[in-house]
């Protein structure tokens, strides 16, 4: 999508004409128990295209305590999913909507989820660019 | 006479037919010898050959031929024993330590337990067997037996008068394997493994083989069934193989120092599933080590199984209460170890103690060895990784002086029949004897272990460099990783 646009700058005001971004990547991080309940959501809303990680880490929620032989360890680094998706900007509100729904479990550690534009998307197989490649 | 053909088979029947037990074998010697000498003609022959025969020939026969079906029976338990306690080490050990130790030395760990398989085996082919078993000396062994010379099919009465002496040879074999493999869990993540294989042999020649010829061998100064000055009652191997390992083990972990890290970084096991599995291969094998330490397929080798299994199940309650009452849960490490520290307890008491005093047994190993793991090592600060010292070593002893104290001689009258056994029995000075025992296995291991570690880091070094430390001994080592994730 093109668009015309102004922008300011301290030498002045510009105008020009630019790609407009219409993409958002969506990542969430969600508690690994939830994750096949998202998924299915996301099926269900058709979003086909996702990336799934297996990650560690932690916000404000603290870690546990494991004992080996009487040598405490302090696991602060618990096991999440990362979900990552990029959407045309017309899907991305539901599909947050549909991750909050089914990611919540009211517990601390449930996870965030972080949203950033997205410049440009091609598809290797057959060089698509923008929305065609998502 | 010559012996017909018939009456071979009438032999063959009966040792292949162990599990019918003895009932079955007299009856078949009884048909064999009531149809002696009429192979064609069966129905008239019998009794006028049974006539011909004079007693005396009837009797040897006879006897001949029992002591043939004990010799298989005998010789049939032996051999499988002699497989458990391989499995001991690979996979049993090997699994168990496998498990303990970080993602980047899993490899290392159990190439160390399989090299040894190989290593004391060729050892053992040369000179070992000899060292230990050959001669009577009062503190080694001769070269009697070296490179296997005279060692075949025949008993050797000194030992174990029923079975082949390959099968007494490669049984006690076995435990010269899993015995410096016990050490490795002490020097994990850090050894060389040069410095390992040069060390590991010496160490057999050196600090096993004399310890076992002085409690096993004949005329060794401290074998109780064979009139030592010294009688330590050892039925498979307390003090021989897991206070000689445990002590060394120690020694080992002082003198190599502790682990990069240790005790900062976490270094948790790396896989549990991997121990359990191992620890279980260790308990069933436990069973070869223990029972088959009555060298006989008899009623000793069935009570020294029983106490082998109870004083693994209360020495695994025992460790799991502490872990309990101590964290408010009990582990699933903690269950094994305590299985293990147990068994490694009744070892020395198996063919000694009944079910009772096993329990108790069990029970005190698997308390003091969680002790020693949990709060000793913390106090003393010494990095015996994987707790080597920690369950053998102490567990090892704790056993040996239990057994002086609980010894039976109603299980087993190894002084003569009448005479007390152990403490309980009303022969205290047997507790001072196991001391003696102790004290000689924790010198020989402290002094001997001191001694070679410090030839072996003069010629090959003991310790990987910092780098290849952090890096890992597999990929270091061996130039491998256990675990390939782009595979």
């Amino acid at each position: 999508m093109r668009g015309f646009v102004l922008w300011r700058t301290r030498a002045g005001t510009h105008c020009g004409v630019l790609e407009i971004i219409s993409m958002m990547k969506i990542e969430a991080i969600i508690q690994p128990s939830r994750f096949v309940s998202v998924k299915e959501a996301l099926h269900e809303i058709g979003i086909e295209g996702m990336t799934v990680t297996e990650v560690r880490g932690h916000g404000r929620q603290k870690g546990h305590t494991e004992i080996y032989r009487g040598r405490e360890y302090t696991v602060d680094l618990l096991p999440k999913m990362k979900v990552e998706m990029v959407l045309p900007d017309a899907l991305v509100e539901k599909a947050l909507a549909a991750i909050m729904k089914t990611a919540k479990t009211g517990m601390i550690g449930d996870g965030k989820i972080f949203l950033s534009k997205i410049d440009e998307a091609i598809r290797i197989r057959n060089d698509e660019r923008g929305e065609n490649a998502l | 006479m010559t012996i017909p053909k018939f009456l071979h088979l009438s032999q063959i029947n009966c040792t292949r037919a162990p599990a019918r037990g003895r009932a079955t074998c007299r009856t078949c010697l009884l048909l064999g010898l009531m149809l002696w000498g009429a192979p064609g003609a069966f129905a008239q022959a019998a009794p006028t050959d049974f006539s011909k025969a004079s007693t005396n020939e009837k009797l040897t026969q006879l006897d001949q031929r029992v002591t043939a079906a004990q010799s298989s029976a005998d010789n049939a338990w032996m051999l499988v024993s002699a497989a458990l306690v391989l499995m001991m080490t690979g996979p049993g050990l090997a699994l168990f330590y496998g498990g303990l130790v970080r993602r980047k030395n899993t490899l290392a760990i159990m190439l160390q337990s399989f090299a040894l398989m190989a290593l004391i085996t060729v050892m053992w082919a040369l000179v070992g067997y000899s060292l230990c078993f050959g001669g009577n000396g009062p503190v080694i062994g001769g070269f009697e037996h070296a490179f296997l010379r005279g060692v075949g099919a025949d008993p050797n009465p000194d030992y174990s008068g029923t079975i082949p002496q390959s099968t007494f040879m490669v049984y006690q074999l076995m435990f010269a394997i899993i015995t410096p493999a016990l050490i490795t869990g002490a020097t994990a993540e850090r050894m060389k493994f040069s410095g390992s294989v040069l060390f590991m042999v010496l160490w057999f020649v050196f600090v096993y083989a004399p310890l076992a010829h002085m409690v096993w061998g004949k005329g060794g100064f401290l074998n109780a069934s064979m009139g030592g000055r010294f009688p330590t009652l050892d039925f498979a191997g307390g003090t021989v193989v897991h206070i000689s390992s445990g002590v060394s083990a120690l020694v080992c972990a002082l003198y190599l120092r502790k682990r990069t890290g240790y005790p900062q970084q976490p270094m948790p096991p790396h896989s549990l599933v991997l121990s359990f599995i191992g620890a279980c291969l260790l308990w069933v094998g436990w069973f070869g080590f223990n029972a088959g330490s009555a060298l006989a397929s008899n009623g000793l080798a069935s009570s020294a199984f029983v106490a082998t299994h109870f004083a693994a199940a209360s020495a695994a309650l025992a460790w799991s209460a502490a872990e309990w009452l101590k964290n408010g849960r009990a582990s699933a490490l903690g269950a094994i170890s305590g299985a293990v520290a147990g068994l490694v307890a009744i070892t020395p008491a198996a063919g000694f103690v009944g079910p009772m005093p096993a329990l108790v047994i069990g029970v005190c190993a698997g308390a003091f060895c969680y002790w020693m793991v949990t709060k000793v090592k913390a106090i003393f600060k010494y990095d015996d990784a994987l707790d080597a010292f920690g369950v053998h070593g102490a567990g090892g002893t704790i056993g040996a002086l239990l057994t002086g104290v609980f010894a039976q001689q109603a299980i087993n009258p190894i002084f003569g029949a009448g005479k007390a056994v152990g403490g309980l029995d009303g022969h205290w000075t047997q507790v001072g004897n196991q001391l003696v025992g102790v004290l000689i296995a924790w010198g020989i291991a402290l002094v001997g272990t001191i001694v070679l570690l410090k030839i072996v880091d003069i010629i090959t070094g003991l310790r990987v460099s910092a780098e290849e430390e952090e890096a890992g001994l597999d990929v270091t080592q061996h130039g491998e990783e256990a675990y390939n994730l782009e595979a």
